[in-house]
């Protein structure tokens, strides 16, 4: 039975970094040291020790989850606990610091881990909302069978341009030929559409394929006879055409926003291990 | 006047008819060999080119003037037709054979057209494949007429009409279509009998006019051409009248004349009309016509090697020369472990003399039933299976005795002569009791596959196992402390019946006058809501259905509807009675379980429609075949395709699944990934059976020994099957994250790993047989939308929230 990585075994995961948070909070709260709190207590150790070593087995997924032939247990246990110790992280390391931030090298690595831990919650909740709306969206298709229909309303609208008067055709095949889905990653977060079409012998933006629709629907309100008999059916199959491109469109961005978190989320965390080396690095060398 | 009596006329120049007619020719017996096509081996002939063939099974001698090994296709084809020169052989090329008349010592064969010939001894080698039936219209005779398609790319720029409407007609129009123009003839108004896949493809052709299609439309004639660019034209039967389209070529693709009308006019007769049924041959492969003796496929012998080896005997027999055959080292060797000091065919005979259920099996079927088979002396105790095992081989008792323990306290004992594990052999399901053996114990253990062929060709052995699978199955699900000779009659008035899928078994409303036990297969319990059927549950194999009926409910409160092709038995009111007044506690066991039914129903009956129509959906995806299917949950489903690479990592480079592909509703996924079905059609033609069910699991698998034919390819009617080369995964992960070089550890190399010499040969979803901890696909998915289910599941699947 399927059950996400949220609720992977009832959410065992989740008690466990509940409890270590609870019971680092609780150490924290009870300890005196002769000192105000920081990272050199021995409790300041202890927490940093725990915090460094849950960072580089957090970072050991990346190749965890590679590992298709030997590896313990199953990838979304591991998601699971990643999820759920990492952000019981932000505890164990806040209280790690004592609160003592300044400009330096530790409050650099504690900063990155925060970013680290932030794109993180940004993936779990992109990760558990949008294949859900992807496939509202998509109404049960897969975006293969999307385009497919794009290609059989072209199909047809090449079919009806036949019957309209030259215009119309070109409008229509410079609509068609112009109409760019996809683009760079930039474009595809942002759903930026750089389609065009080229109107009266000059290339117009053509976005979301507004000005090729609103230039039909002008040509069928001057039309008469067969040309608008044409027209009208072409203006209706266009429209659909439109439909499913926004429904690409809207899906690529989803899709492109669920693998870019982790371009952020993963370079991130290697700085993030450069900086905790430097961190660690040099409060035993200059301490 | 009769001028040339032959010794041995061979019909069909196939692997085992050229080996016969070599053998003929090389000890100097008078001999014709007649082939209808204009070439040897029609069959491996329409293989496609450069194919490798491969020798099955590899510890089998061959025996044979003729070479043969292991390789491509043309090659082998080049070693046969230098063989056959070689031995002076006379072959009759484009002679087909119509009748044959007369008898041992003065056979008539009369050719086609119309020429007669006479010989002593008939050698029959015409395979099982038939011949292409031909478009059967005036002008068809023409050269530009074919009915096989080698190299697509062989074609270009030519007007071609392909007639036909099933796969192979699909594939060559689809093939055909990019270089040249394609008219596809469709006698009726769509492509029922093509695959999905094949379907969507075609249609999607013709609504792009890729291919254009003839719907409704019969040939009519072939005329001469009406100009010089054409070879003739093509005038055709459509729903508006004639229509006339000058070709190049036609492609008829129209199916095979199965040979066995043919066989049959010749006096042979085949034991029942089942289409697998083979005709009964003796030992020395002599059919029921005296003098006419059948070899190859058509005997049930669907391996080359297998075919030239009966080649070589068969005219050493009608020599009168008593040859071994070659496999009896083999069988000896399987017989070497018995405490037994006699020959072959002393322990075939002995075998068949104490195990009545091959009493009625001729000497030629079980010696080949042994060649399949495994001998196994026991120590006692030893566990033979386990109940739940999913293993399906037969066994009987050649001597001393086992026990079958069916539940905690029913142990019975059995003994010489007495078989056991049919149940699973019939239901594809798992094993329903543990056997150990007794005192002194030696099983034979035959595998499904050969047990299935011997069902369907002998008509005795099927009716010996039903019965004891009906009697055994009323003792172990409804009377477990009653003695089988108290069922005896019971077991008579119970009746097998077979549902194809989507038929009603009983519907809403019908008096209940009877009880189902569902045998094999599955069904779904439908109810009318609003005017609308709407799912309730599934019922896999091995459960019982309507036993409300028998509780004193008069009318069936739901419809129950065979979910694929099933069999169930049924009782009717009155035997119930019987059978529960001899069963103590039968009444109540049936209440509990009509009290779980209907508690199962009212948990659904909040979300009946939604749950109904997704079980519905699954239903229609032949999930209730199924007993392990993989599931996206699309809601949780990132399009990572960790599973795609986990499966191509665990699985020599290809993945076994496609994770796009495959319909969706209601947020659940069927991806194109095998659902190891119970009764696979993949295993039905496997010359080598290479395919197996077995391990915890019941995957369905292949094995090494596939031979790349494809039939399971074929067969598969969810296309997940491929054929692929060999390929390394790369796994070179800290160079690919640290530097960026070479591929993700799962990605197919780019550079082509596949060694290209090797043999393209039949992949599949093995479910990880040799993976430690489960699927990889399941273990790979970061976020838990991949999940494998029994259909047991699917009703949960439909009720439970994520």
């Amino acid at each position: 039975m399927h059950s996400s990585f949220l609720s992977h075994a009832k959410g065992r995961y989740f008690w466990v970094a509940l409890a270590l948070s609870a019971f680092s909070i609780f150490l924290y709260v009870i300890d005196h040291p002769t000192e105000p709190p920081n990272g050199g207590t021995w409790l300041g150790y202890s927490l940093g020790t725990i915090g460094a070593l849950l960072i580089v087995w957090l970072a050991y997924l990346g190749k965890r989850k590679r590992n298709f032939v030997r590896g313990w247990g199953t990838v979304k246990g591991w998601v699971s606990a990643h999820v759920y110790l990492g952000a019981s992280l932000l505890v164990v390391a806040t209280l790690h610091t004592g609160f003592q931030f300044a400009w330096n090298i530790h409050t650099f690595a504690f900063a990155l881990m925060c970013l680290v831990i932030l794109s993180g919650f940004f993936g779990i909740f992109v990760y558990r909302t949008y294949p859900t709306a992807q496939n509202e969206l998509k109404k049960n298709q897969t975006i293969d069978d999307t385009f497919t229909q794009v290609e059989d309303f072209e199909a047809q609208l090449t079919r009806l341009a036949a019957e309209a008067s030259n215009g119309t055709k070109m409008l229509l095949n410079s609509a068609i030929e112009r109409t760019v889905i996809g683009g760079g990653y930039l474009d595809q977060l942002l759903g930026r559409d750089n389609s065009s079409l080229v109107l009266d012998g000059r290339v117009v933006p053509n976005s979301d394929q507004d000005s090729a629709l609103e230039a039909l629907v002008e040509r069928l309100a001057r039309s008469e006879g067969d040309e608008h008999k044409a027209l009208s059916q072409i203006v209706r199959v266009f429209n659909n055409r439109k439909k499913l491109i926004d429904v690409i469109r809207k899906d690529i961005r989803m899709q492109a926003t669920i693998q870019v978190w982790l371009l952020f989320h993963v370079p991130v965390t290697f700085a993030l291990i450069a900086a905790l080396t430097a961190h660690i690095f040099s409060v035993f060398v200059y301490y | 006047m009769i001028e040339n009596i032959y010794d041995i006329a061979v019909i069909g120049a196939g692997p085992g008819g050229l080996s016969a007619a070599a053998h003929a020719a090389e000890l100097g017996v008078s001999h014709v060999l007649f082939e209808s096509s204009p070439k040897i081996a029609n069959t491996i002939q329409k293989y496609q080119k450069g194919k490798h063939v491969m020798a099955e099974p590899g510890i089998l001698p061959l025996r044979s003037p003729i070479e043969f090994d292991a390789g491509k296709r043309e090659a082998i084809l080049g070693i046969w037709e230098e063989g056959i020169a070689l031995h002076e052989t006379n072959v009759r090329f484009g002679a087909e054979v119509s009748k044959i008349e007369g008898e041992k010592g003065a056979f008539v064969v009369g050719l086609s057209n119309g020429e007669e010939v006479t010989a002593k001894n008939l050698i029959l080698g015409i395979g099982m494949q038939g011949n292409p039936r031909q478009l059967g219209v005036a002008g068809d005779q023409a050269d530009f007429v074919q009915y096989q398609l080698d190299d697509p790319g062989e074609y270009q720029g030519e007007v071609i009409v392909v007639v036909g409407a099933g796969d192979a007609a699909i594939e060559n129009a689809l093939a055909l279509a990019p270089n040249n123009k394609v008219y596809i003839v469709n006698r009726k108004d769509e492509f029922a009998r093509a695959k999905e896949g094949n379907l969507n493809l075609i249609t999607a052709a013709i609504d792009s006019g890729e291919v254009e299609c003839f719907y409704g439309t019969t040939p009519e004639r072939i005329d001469p051409p009406a100009d010089e660019d054409h070879k003739g034209v093509f005038v055709l039967n459509t729903l508006k009248g004639e229509a006339s389209v000058p070709v190049h070529r036609i492609i008829g693709r129209l199916g095979a004349i199965a040979p066995r009308r043919l066989v049959e006019s010749f006096g042979i007769e085949f034991p029942n009309d089942d289409p697998n049924a083979i005709p009964a041959l003796s030992s020395q492969y002599e059919s029921n016509v005296p003098g006419i003796y059948v070899i190859g496929a058509l005997g049930g012998y669907p391996l080359i090697k297998q075919a030239m080896n009966q080649g070589y005997e068969v005219v050493e027999y009608i020599l009168g020369n008593k040859v071994k055959p070659a496999d009896n080292d083999l069988i000896a060797a399987k017989f070497s472990s018995l405490p037994l000091d006699l020959d072959v065919d002393e322990v075939l005979e002995l075998m068949r003399q104490r195990i009545p259920v091959f009493e009625h099996v001729n000497a030629l079927q079980f010696r080949e039933l042994m060649l399949d088979s495994e001998v196994h002396v026991l120590r006692k105790g030893h566990v033979i299976f386990t109940r739940n095992d999913y293993d399906n081989s037969f066994y009987t008792i050649f001597e001393g005795d086992v026990a079958i323990e069916v539940g905690e306290d029913l142990h019975i004992k059995s003994g010489v002569g007495n078989f056991f594990g049919e149940m699973s052999l019939i239901s594809g399901r798992r094993r329903s009791a543990t056997v150990l053996a007794g005192e002194n114990c030696i099983v034979i253990e035959t595998p499904r596959r050969t047990m299935n062929k011997l069902i369907s060709s002998v008509e005795a052995v099927k009716r010996v196992l039903d019965q004891t699978f009906i009697i055994r199955t009323i003792q172990q699900k409804f009377a477990p402390d009653t003695p089988i000779e108290d069922l005896q009659d019971i077991s008579e008035k119970t009746q097998i019946n077979s549902y194809s899928p989507g038929e009603v078994i009983f519907a809403e409303g019908d008096p209940g006058d009877s009880f189902h036990f569902i045998r094999s297969g599955s069904v779904t319990v439908s109810n009318e809501l609003d005017g609308k059927e709407v799912v309730m549950s599934y019922v896999p194999a091995n459960q019982a259905i309507g036993e409300m009926a028998l509780l004193g409910n008069t009318t069936r409160g739901a419809t129950v509807k065979a979910a694929v092709k099933t069999e169930t038995l049924s009782l009717d009111v009155e035997s119930f009675q019987m059978l529960s007044d001899r069963a103590p506690g039968l009444k109540e066991r049936m209440q509990l379980l009509a009290q779980d039914r209907n508690r199962q129903n009212l948990a659904l009956q909040s979300s009946a429609e939604e749950g109904g129509d997704l079980l519905s959906f699954l239903m229609g995806q032949g999930l209730g075949e199924a007993t392990d299917v993989l599931l996206i949950d699309e809601g949780l489903c990132v399009a990572c395709d960790f599973c795609e690479e986990a499966c191509a990592a665990t699985h020599e480079g290809t993945s076994r699944l496609n994770r796009k592909a495959g319909p969706t509703f209601a947020h659940i996924h069927v991806p194109t990934s095998c659902r190891h079905c119970e009764d696979p059609s993949c295993m039905k033609d496997c010359p080598p059976d290479a395919i197996q069910r077995g391990g915890i699991g019941g995957e369905v698998y292949i094995g090494d020994n596939c031979i790349g034919c494809g039939n399971c390819e074929q067969n598969c009617p969810y296309d997940v099957i491929q054929m692929s080369y060999k390929t390394e995964a790369p796994d070179n992960f800290w160079r690919w994250m640290l530097f960026g070089l070479g591929d993700s550890p799962g990605k197919a190399s780019s550079q082509g790993g596949a060694n290209k010499s090797a043999v393209k040969k039949a992949v599949k979803c093995d479910m990880c047989i040799d993976q430690s901890g489960g699927p990889a696909c399941v273990r790979a998915c970061p976020t838990g939308a991949a999940a494998r289910l029994s259909p047991e599941d699917f009703v949960d699947l439909v009720s439970v929230d994520r």
